[in-house]
């Protein structure tokens, strides 16, 4: 039997409107407990208002020998960015 | 005003020794999540007892403190139940004492809420809130616990075997004025009683344990006669104030 129980990742949402952000990692047998275990590790400080935990090994990741091929090609495409609008002031979390 | 000062602290102390025994663990939970889990419960306790002792405090009008309260009693003049001073001795009796604690806890604050008394009532509805997560946390251990391996299995009904004697106490009325109670400031808790077993029944029945057949149950606390645990307990909380009274930081 592992001694270890399995890794989960835990996103969080800071406040209502807002996308939940990673914001950790923790241990737990299951959901149930990773999402309690979540909110005593990463919510202590007021710092979320829902909670997500999904298991690591479920999350698929790039390569980071492939980041060449995946990334350099977009450093020359500038005009993908939306820079020539201008912001209105009271438009925050851009 | 006597009465109303001693039933603060009846309830209040049960707080502080808990929330003492629970910082016991802080770094030493058997995990980084459960000792962050059981150590956010020990601040709650002791959030809710110093609203308490706040109280307590102004009630009583000697010009004495919060910290005088806690920290500067005999051991004698500490009224909680023998239960939460029970204690770590392994993660088993961390839970089961929580647990046996949490349903009690709860039941207790729900009553309180609608107490005459407007300060108590207004602790308690904070209060609950935090105590209804313990409460939810504890049971789920215990049914972990309970319903997993041998050994855990073994281990919580160890720990829910040797703390049984203890739970009876909680409902018992020593400290409480009668005039608390007729003036619906204190909670009658022998109204609680049978809330309490069902759940906890229902709870150990869950989580495949046995309910303790024992049917002799130890009184003291409440009236200030501690198990021997207390004593050391007290040595921990109250160094700082003894060795440097009036020590701030």
């Amino acid at each position: 039997m592992k001694k270890t129980w399995p890794l989960w990742e835990v996103f969080v949402r800071s406040k209502n409107g807002l996308e939940h952000r990673h914001f950790g990692s923790l241990r737990a047998a299951d959901a149930e407990m990773a999402l309690e275990n979540a909110r005593d590790v990463y919510t202590r400080r007021m710092e979320g208002v829902s909670i997500w935990v999904v298991e690591s090994k479920n999350i698929t990741a790039s390569n980071p020998e492939n980041n060449g091929e995946l990334f350099e090609p977009a450093q020359d495409k500038v005009y993908r960015h939306p820079t020539f609008y201008k912001l209105p002031d009271e438009l925050k979390h851009m | 005003m006597d009465n109303l000062y001693n039933y603060i602290l009846t309830i209040a102390d049960n707080c502080l020794i808990l929330g003492q025994r629970l910082g016991e663990l802080c770094g030493h939970g058997p995990s980084l999540e459960t000792d962050i889990a059981v150590t956010n419960i020990s601040l709650d306790l002791i959030g809710q007892t110093r609203s308490y002792y706040q109280y307590a405090a102004e009630i009583e009008g000697k010009g004495r403190t919060e910290d005088d309260i806690a920290f500067l009693r005999l051991e004698k003049e500490y009224k909680n139940c023998l239960l939460v001073e029970q204690p770590n001795e392994h993660f088993g009796y961390v839970i089961g004492r929580q647990y046996l604690w949490d349903t009690y806890h709860y039941l207790f604050l729900s009553e309180l809420q609608g107490s005459a008394d407007e300060i108590l009532a207004a602790i308690a509805k904070k209060a609950i809130k935090e105590v209804s997560y313990h409460k939810r946390f504890s049971g789920d251990w215990v049914k972990r616990l309970g319903d997993g391996t041998n050994e855990s299995r073994g281990k919580m009904q160890e720990a829910i075997c040797d703390l049984w004697p203890y739970v009876d106490e909680l409902f018992d009325m020593t400290g409480v004025g009668t005039d608390l109670i007729e003036n619906r400031v204190a909670v009658d808790l022998s109204a609680l009683k049978e809330a309490y077993y069902e759940q906890v029944f229902e709870l150990l029945s869950e989580a495949t344990l046995d309910v303790p057949e024992r049917k002799y149950f130890i009184y003291g606390g409440k009236k200030g006669v501690h198990s021997e645990h207390l004593g050391y307990l007290l040595t921990d909380l109250q160094y700082m104030q003894r060795a440097y009274p009036n020590m701030e930081w």
